[in-house]
């Protein structure tokens, strides 16, 4: 799963912030030198203000999308069709849970506490991918995250394994390694229902119909509204531009499409043979925008279950800190 | 209510085999060392990446500074004759 950088406006994140930070000018051209010969910056070096902040928010936002991404996938655990689909989606949905992790302790790294994150989280004040505010209503729709969300966080997060903040980036690694899985895993369900019962391949179209456009939105805003990619881009925290990557998935995918003998919901799709790619249709970014906001078909849903999750889950975590104190004081004795 | 921050931050150090070092994997939060490394285990060896695990309580990591690289690594910076490239090594002398 994945995120890009969100900001809640409609504005594709215009407003800039009031207050900027005077950095030290010697300081901040040694920095910009080490990040431009690819150097990696670690936790206790000096950075610029600004890219600290904008990493705690992009890998924030990342874990935050791992960990909501698992409500979707988590609705049809109990509903699988198989034990071996059951066995899967639940390593799956675990894995998630573990790139949520490995990205908190990423940010964490940067002085931001988890507690700021996850209160972030549950108050709305943070974002996460928009994708995850779609609903799950099919098992095929099981197989259309796997193939295509996983696959647009592959494209997305392959080549953040070199982005220039050394904890992020180790993150990352460990991420990618798992993420296959994800994705493989997600086109076989695909593949077998296209391959399926008539009812079957109806179900895998509509769930393709349903998940192509916010998977080609889990990219982010174009370029050209996109305003901090110019500096995200010159500190290496970002590697390539949403739409390069948008295109690239675009290309990737449509030829498993066509395996599958699914069409992509697209009038516009069509081979460009002058730039080696497909040309596609315009994106619904008022869409875009308004599930950003907060207005997707089941936000508050997803925030509920995490805050649910969260109030439930704190007598387990009373219990381990009553029992470590007990243990500590019993070591002592 | 306990949050999160009541749960220290550990260090995660695994051996993925046999003869390697353990390597820093990540951190976790944990009530207490069983936690720590029973969270470490789920977080991090999903899938057989370990044979071993160290935790250890971040706030008992002691770091060089970074500001301080310069002069605290300075002892070693000139003394190229620790490497054997320093020494020629005359023609005739095939293996050495």
């Amino acid at each position: 799963m994945y995120t890009t950088e969100l900001k809640s406006g409609s504005d594709g994140g215009k407003k800039r912030s009031k207050v900027e930070i005077v950095e030290d000018p010697a300081k901040l051209a040694a920095f910009e030198a080490r990040v431009a010969a690819d150097e990696f910056i670690e936790a206790k070096d000096w950075m610029p203000e600004a890219y600290r902040k904008t990493l705690v928010r992009q890998i924030s936002q990342h874990a935050h999308s791992e960990i909501v991404g698992m409500l979707p996938e988590g609705n049809w655990l109990r509903r699988a069709p198989s034990l071996k689909r059951k066995a899967i989606l639940l390593a799956k949905i675990q894995d998630e849970a573990g790139h949520g992790l490995y990205l908190y302790s990423a940010a964490e790294t940067l002085g931001t506490p988890r507690d700021e994150m996850i209160e972030a989280l549950h108050s709305g004040k943070a974002k996460y991918s928009t994708i995850f505010n779609y609903p799950t209503l099919t098992w095929a729709d099981i197989g259309a995250i796997g193939w295509l969300v996983d696959g647009a966080a592959i494209m997305n997060q392959v080549p953040l394994q070199r982005t220039s903040y050394g904890p992020y980036a180790r993150a990352m690694v460990r991420v990618c390694k798992e993420e296959s899985f994800h994705q493989r895993q997600g086109y076989e369900i695909m593949t077998v229902m296209a391959n399926g019962t008539d009812a079957q391949k109806r179900m895998a179209q509509d769930a393709l119909n349903r998940w192509w456009w916010p998977s080609l939105m889990m990219f982010g805003p174009p370029d050209d509204s996109s305003p901090n990619t110019e500096r995200s881009m010159r500190w290496r925290i970002k590697r390539d531009t949403n739409d390069e990557l948008r295109q690239l998935f675009v290309d990737v995918t449509v030829p498993q499409a066509e395996y599958l003998n699914l069409s992509i919901p697209d009038a516009d799709l069509k081979f460009n043979k002058e730039k080696d790619g497909y040309d596609f249709g315009e994106i619904d970014w008022d869409e875009f925008y308004a599930v950003v906001r907060g207005e997707g078909p089941v936000a508050k849903e997803r925030i509920k279950a995490r805050t649910d999750a969260w109030e439930e889950g704190a007598w387990v975590r009373e219990a381990a800190m009553v029992h470590a104190q007990k243990q500590s004081k019993k070591d002592a004795a | 209510m306990a949050d999160i921050g009541d749960l220290s931050l550990w260090e995660v150090f695994i051996r993925t085999k046999g003869g390697l070092s353990h390597r820093h994997a990540g951190s976790v939060h944990a009530a207490d060392k069983r936690m720590a490394l029973e969270a470490a285990r789920d977080t991090y060896t999903r899938r057989m990446e370990g044979v071993s695990i160290w935790v250890v309580p971040s706030s008992q990591v002691s770091a060089s500074d970074p500001d301080e690289y310069d002069s605290f690594f300075e002892p070693a910076k000139d003394k190229i004759y620790r490497h054997p490239t320093f020494y020629p090594v005359p023609d005739e002398i095939k293996n050495m």
